[in-house]
């Protein structure tokens, strides 16, 4: 009989992410590289640990893994323990309804018997797509002092971007009065940053009845928010000022790495209070050539630099070699950078190799098309051949040829 | 299979007093190198990545921060069920403190008895090397040999007790002399990795005398050099006995060689050190990096050249820091200068100060000193 627990977490772990194209054609959107040695995963599992929640469940779904190797028992996380823990919870056979995860609330609902074991007060609810640091802890002190049944993580965003959000209308007591999902002309700028707080009793009736409703998308934002919604349950709007970045697309993955170097954008990883954990790769410390010259960059163990980086996030085990350069780009674990070769305005996915005299990427500045300028993006083991040239906005999924241009 | 027959012992006080700065607070075996790692990073690695699962760590003093360090031995797979990681510290010997290897081995015969593995293998903590034990134990079953020595040839280190000895084509080691106090010249030595059976350990320090002065390198090595088959193994990658600070200093910076890095960093047999969770390193906006080994955590708003710089070091906006040893946390103020300098943990230097030495006498800078 595991321990009774206050409080767990139920982490959605099973997206796609399809906008990242090649980044997570074999790997779970959480699992996608950030921040030079992170992945998004670690957010929410560091938020958790460091908020005191050490029960977490993961649900995994899509090309897990990956994933599932990178979390391990937990230990990277502190939630490698004897009572709760870290537990990889994938869809499994029962004896009736044996089903893939539907939607997240279904997702959560294949999981009441887990939950149930730890016999918790309340759930948080977490996506594991977001790149943020929050005090749960905190969030749940507001669902308590509100006698709320539901608490949404919210957060003011800038009016221009106010449509691609789930948004909601607060009163002045913090108490949700309405939703708006995606509108073309938004009314409010609250945005639901995908991060709930449950009763658990409350949720686990929503959810069994929400099963049961015919034609149901089995989905949290669009069925079971709405039903207790409807239903007139408590719900409130708890806010949140920081840094929050989804990184859904290719743009806001390579814009979220590149806000490390921009200490406008408030995001520090240095602070020792709340510490982002991780699955640490094994590397010797980095080494600086006699010939390199960085700039405003983000350089992580392993990496040996001999040519130019600027403005850039370089992760493990790269190298750059003399005579190439990298800029405001983002190379992922173990790639290659040969000499000549020019990387600029792109995101090189794990061990791919960029040959001499390469170039990958356009400057914006340089581009006569700039409503259809972007980042240009070299898939996980690729080769781009020598001389070749990848243009603005390209995704490369296979290999491509010496002098070739793509 | 080498993990069922080999036990690791690792003396981690050994040599303390030839680099008296860094260990007057903690044991050799915790003295920080290269940029993350601590002495014992390497004989422990080295071990683990050959087979080794079970590792006995002799402890004398100040060794707070390498239990810490250490810990249960997770970083090195060496936390288990079955085996794993040991820390020994000195268990009630006679009111005092051991003064040597050899008493060292007889507080731990308890230990060693204990033990089912085959073979010991014993190594200091002050050797910067990356080995592969399977071929060292190869090699002595080759030999038929009873006690294997890992040799150098070169200039001698500085220490007491230094093993010298001639070898003949075969390996066989002759003529050996182990003379008391530390002296100069060139040759071949003994570097303290040594295997032998347990059970003939077990005996040797059982026979030798147990004196004051006794000397395990001449009470059970030159001693049976005529009663027993003694083999030389030679170490032919880079290997730097740490025998006092400027040797401390000069391995440092030849990390700043990638030639030598390679051979230290092997990556395929991997040094393992505690995790700490830093961020990667910042380089600011104007700063100069050259010819350096960094480590995570660090933020660069200056100039760093020819340096080795520990886990979050800063060096503000016009710091300029050369030919340096930095250690973990150290802060650099702005516009300051520090020449061939080893700077201890957690050290400050304000603003606009300045310390320099020389590549020949690298000053030193103890733990938590501001100035």
């Amino acid at each position: 009989m595991a321990r009774k627990t206050e409080c767990l977490a139920m982490l959605l772990a099973g997206g796609q992410g399809s906008r990242l194209g090649i980044l997570t054609k074999n790997v779970a959107k959480p699992a996608v590289p950030y921040g030079g040695k992170y992945r998004i995963i670690d957010f929410p599992l560091s938020n958790c640990i460091n908020s005191g929640i050490d029960t977490v469940g993961v649900l995994t779904q899509y090309q897990p893994l990956e994933l599932n190797d990178y979390i391990g028992n937990g230990q990277a996380w502190d939630l490698d323990r004897a009572n709760g823990g870290v537990h990889i919870l994938s869809p499994y056979q029962q004896i009736q309804g044996t089903d893939w995860y539907r939607g997240t609330a279904n997702a959560i609902y294949q999981n009441i018997n887990f939950i149930d074991r730890y016999n918790p007060e309340y759930v948080a609810v977490l996506s594991g797509d977001h790149i943020y640091k929050m005090d749960y802890a905190e969030m749940l002190d507001f669902h308590k002092k509100k006698g709320a049944a539901c608490t949404i993580a919210m957060l003011e965003v800038p009016w221009e971007e106010a449509s691609r959000f789930g948004l909601m209308f607060v009163d002045d007591d913090g108490k949700i009065t309405a939703f708006e999902e995606k509108p073309k002309n938004p009314k409010s700028n609250k945005a639901s940053m995908g991060v709930y707080m449950f009763t658990w009793s409350k949720l686990r009736e929503y959810l069994i009845a929400d099963e049961a409703k015919e034609g149901s998308s089995n989905d949290f934002g669009k069925d079971v928010i709405p039903a207790m919604h409807n239903a007139g349950e408590v719900m409130v709007a708890f806010p949140f000022d920081g840094y929050w970045k989804d990184v859904g697309t290719i743009d806001s993955l390579w814009e979220a790495n590149l806000d490390l170097l921009n200490p406008v954008a408030n995001i520090d990883l240095s602070d020792k209070s709340w510490k982002i954990f991780s699955n640490n790769p094994v590397t010797p410390p980095q080494y600086v050539a006699p010939t390199a010259e960085i700039q405003n960059s983000l350089i992580t163990g392993g990496s040996h630099v001999e040519g130019e980086v600027d403005y850039s996030v370089l992760f493990s085990n790269v190298t750059v070699e003399d005579g190439a350069e990298v800029k405001y780009s983002i190379v992922m674990p173990g790639a290659k950078i040969e000499k000549g070769a020019k990387v600029q305005y792109a995101m090189i996915a794990e061990n791919a190799v960029i040959k001499s005299g390469a170039v990958v990427g356009e400057d914006p500045q340089a581009y006569d098309d700039r409503a259809n300028w972007g980042v240009a993006v070299v898939g996980p083991n690729l080769t781009i051949g020598e001389n070749a040239k990848v243009k603005a906005q390209t995704m490369v999924v296979e290999d491509v040829e010496g002098g070739a241009e793509v | 299979m080498i993990g069922k027959d080999v036990l690791g012992i690792l003396y981690t006080d050994a040599y303390n007093d030839c680099i008296s700065e860094l260990t007057a607070l903690r044991t050799t075996g915790s003295v920080p190198f290269g940029g993350r790692y601590r002495f014992i990073d390497f004989p422990l690695s080295n071990m683990v990545n050959s087979g080794i699962t079970k590792v006995g760590v002799i402890t004398k003093n100040n060794y707070r921060s390498l239990m810490d360090h250490v810990g249960s031995g997770k970083s090195w797979d060496l936390s288990r069920k079955n085996s794993g990681l040991f820390i020994l510290p000195p268990y009630n010997f006679g009111g005092g403190k051991y003064k040597g290897r050899l008493e060292a081995l007889r507080n731990t015969m308890d230990f060693i008895q204990a033990s089912n593995e085959e073979y010991v293998l014993l190594c200091d903590t002050n050797i910067i090397c990356n080995m592969d034990f399977k071929k060292l134990i190869k090699y002595h079953e080759a030999k038929n040999s009873d006690i294997t020595i890992c040799y150098k040839e070169g200039k001698y280190p500085q220490l007491a007790n230094l093993m010298r000895f001639s070898v003949d084509a075969d390996g066989e080691i002759a003529d050996m002399t182990v003379p008391p106090k530390a002296e100069e010249g060139e040759g071949i030595f003994g570097v303290n990795i040594i295997v032998m059976k347990k059970s003939l350990l077990e005996r040797l320090v059982n026979q030798a005398t147990a004196g004051d002065y006794d000397v395990f390198e001449k009470e059970v090595i030159m001693k049976n050099l005529d009663k027993l088959n003694i083999y030389g193994y030679k170490i032919d990658t880079y290997c730097s006995v740490i025998d006092s600070m400027q040797t401390y200093y000069d391995t440092n910076m030849d990390l700043l060689d990638p030639a030598v890095s390679a051979q230290v960093f092997d990556r395929n047999n991997p040094v393992y050190t505690k995790v700490h969770d830093d961020m990667p390193a910042i380089y600011g906006v104007d700063s100069k990096a050259k010819n350096c080994v960094l480590a995570d955590g660090c933020k660069i708003e200056g100039e760093v050249e020819n340096s080795v710089l520990f886990r979050g070091v800063q060096v503000a906006k016009g710091a300029v820091v050369k030919n340096s040893v930095i250690m973990q946390s150290c802060y650099i103020g702005e516009d300051a200068n520090l020449n061939c300098v080893i700077m201890d943990k957690n050290g400050v230097i304000r603003p606009r100060k300045s310390i320099s030495g020389d590549s020949a006498y690298p000053i030193y800078i103890g733990k938590n000193i501001s100035i």
